[in-house]
């Protein structure tokens, strides 16, 4: 620095601002401070939820993951919760994460650029926009209906449910999924085509490898998406209050009423007496224990993968 | 889309291929096409549906029960004035807190903060917006009302408006944060160079350069975010209160209820209703509206970006 010559100075010194800039230093502090508003009313949110529930896991334990529903507090438990998430996450994986991903590859890779391919593009961002309670009412009237029409009880089972959560979450599926496929560049599709692939074997071989992460990320959004809905649940005939298992056995599972997470937690939320607070907040942290965990491994998938052309 | 892989397909030329391999394709394009024409038949049952259903509940009733002095939906009172100003209120409040601290944040993260800032921050509000919403529901109910809201405002009640309000602000602003980071950092490099070169100081570029190129985008997730408030059901339908119905109010302190809190009580427990009765059919009406209202505004939000788009 000694080395610098007097120019140097003199110009250094009349391009600086004539004095601080407090306007900028205080704008600056307001949007770290906005910044700082979600961090905290998330640490905030996780903290106060487990405070509330810290009671509950210490005097319960694990009897609190595998007890029943009941209207006594002091037995009650989410064992049927993780049952009916459990399975509402198997079933979507199955139904929307195909589907989802296979119109996706259409969309990108098949369909002619014509009016009715955009008209499906925009109907599929529109669904995307649609309230989750609305899918509800879809699956009220379309999958209850059509699963007791042959004849699965009153239609109002983990079926039907998870049906209404594939519906709501395969627009996010299709969305994400382009988008990872648009990401591959173009020149990935001339070399396979220039070796003579087929177009189905350039998007098995190629394309869907080179666009798995990004494809995987929002596989896994959505499927944290459809693990802590609870408005359609509800509108599609999931049980409030408590119930009997029928049986044990997987058809009775799928057939019978059925219950989920983030429903349990709607329900105890309403009830009037102090003792289930303490039994939602529970129930909150293992909901958010897994929605959490889904979210995080797909930002860690995500990060990991933003790769560069 | 298509028009990107245009140019790469195929002459359509002697190289088809075999017999069997243009079988193959041609069962894979079916199978992929059917997909594409899946998304749209749910499109059209979830309209075909609640039309059906809510024309069959408007013609159930008397026209004049749709306004009354509050919604009672099993008293045959059906006034939709009573969920509109609620819906208002809700999003009214929701936005008030979203869209400075969203826009804020957007700015902070796209203008101010260091990559590594960037990097870790990000992640935080992807998780908040993955917070379940009755997650969200509860916490406004048991910390957002007596802690925030009855402090501030002492005549307040337990379930409030307000409360929800709030509540599903936080849930949106990520939602106005993210979309807009991602308009100001589409906005090219140059111009914030050409700014500095100007002698420019980093406030006023933004302000005066970035935001009003990004003005499409910022405007395009304010209307999601609206759009987003309006639809969010069960923060309200936790922290909101009302059960069963609410007179007609315009109490941000007080409970009531709104389009989505009032089909998530119909449906559910104390008040389920089922058959026929007007008050399950007024479900899908509700529905029909709040279809038709988000659908407006993300069409809406198509529309801005469109028009006030400029191309870099």
């Amino acid at each position: 620095m000694a080395s610098r010559s007097a120019a140097a100075i003199v110009v250094q010194g009349s391009l600086r601002a004539r004095s601080r800039d407090w306007g900028g230093s205080i704008l600056q502090v307001l949007l770290v401070l906005a910044l700082l508003f979600s961090l905290a009313t998330l640490l905030v949110l996780v903290f106060d939820q487990l405070a509330k529930a810290l009671p509950v896991f210490q005097e319960r334990g694990v009897d609190f993951l595998t007890s029943g529903l009941s209207s006594n507090p002091a037995n009650a438990g989410v064992a049927q919760g993780i049952v009916g998430t459990a399975v509402i996450a198997v079933l979507v994986s199955l139904l929307a994460f195909p589907l989802g991903i296979g119109t996706a590859v259409y969309l990108e890779e098949y369909a002619p650029d014509n009016r009715f391919t955009r008209l499906l593009v925009l109907n599929i961002r529109n669904l995307a926009g649609v309230p989750s309670v609305v899918f509800g009412l879809l699956g009220l009237s379309v999958f209850v209906a059509a699963l007791a029409a042959i004849g699965m009880g009153n239609g109002r089972n983990l079926i039907s449910g998870s049906l209404t959560l594939t519906v709501l979450v395969l627009p996010i599926v299709i969305i994400t999924t382009s988008e990872a496929l648009r990401a591959v560049p173009n020149t990935i599709r001339e070399a396979g085509f220039g070796i003579g692939a087929s177009r189905w074997q350039v998007v098995r071989k190629l394309l869907l490898p080179a666009a798995s992460p990004g494809i995987l990320t929002g596989t896994v959004l959505a499927l944290s998406r459809a693990l802590g809905e609870t408005a359609p649940l509800i509108v599609a005939g999931a049980v409030l209050g408590s119930f009997s298992n029928t049986g044990a056995s997987v058809a009775d599972t799928l057939t019978g009423p059925y219950t989920a997470l983030p429903v349990i937690v709607y329900d105890w939320a309403r009830k009037p007496q102090e003792e289930f607070r303490a039994l939602t907040a529970a129930a909150i942290i293992v909901l958010l224990v897994i929605t959490l965990i889904a979210n995080a491994v797909a930002i860690v998938f995500r990060n990991r993968a933003e790769k560069t052309w | 889309m298509a028009e990107a892989t245009f140019g790469t397909r195929p002459p359509n030329s002697p190289l088809v291929g075999t017999a069997s391999r243009r079988r193959s394709e041609a069962v894979v394009r079916l199978v992929l096409t059917s997909g594409g024409l899946l998304s749209m038949a749910i499109s059209l049952a979830i309209v075909l549906s609640l039309a059906y259903e809510a024309f069959l509940f408007l013609s159930s009733i008397d026209l004049s029960q749709l306004v009354a002095p509050g919604w009672f939906p099993r008293r045959g009172m059906f006034d939709l004035l009573t969920l509109f100003l609620g819906t208002a209120m809700v999003a009214g409040i929701a936005m008030l807190l979203a869209a400075p601290i969203g826009l804020a944040t957007a700015i902070y993260l796209s203008e101010y903060a260091s990559p590594r800032v960037r990097r870790t921050v990000k992640p935080v509000l992807e998780i908040l917006a993955g917070v379940p919403s009755v997650v969200l529901g509860f916490f406004a109910l048991t910390f957002i009302s007596p802690n925030v809201v009855q402090t501030i405002f002492p005549t307040a009640q337990g379930f409030s408006f307000m409360a929800a309000g709030l509540g599903v602000g936080i849930l949106t602003i990520p939602l106005v944060a993210s979309i807009s980071e991602d308009a100001m950092r589409a906005v090219p490099r140059s111009l914030r160079e050409a700014s500095y070169g100007l002698g420019a100081r980093r406030i006023t570029t933004t302000f005066r350069v970035v935001l009003p190129a990004a003005i499409s985008g910022v405007m395009a997730a304010m209307i999601l975010a609206i759009s987003r408030t309006i639809g969010e059901t069960m923060v309200v339908a936790v922290a909101a209160g009302a059960t069963g119905g609410s007179l007609r109010t315009a109490n941000p302190l007080g409970p009531g209820q709104t389009l989505t809190a009032a089909m998530a009580s119909l449906a559910t427990g104390s008040d389920q209703v089922t058959g026929d009765s007007s008050a399950y059919l007024s479900l899908f009406f509700l529905g029909l509206l709040l279809f038709g209202v988000t659908l407006l505004l993300n069409v809406a939000g198509d529309v801005v970006v469109r028009r006030t788009r400029q191309k870099y």
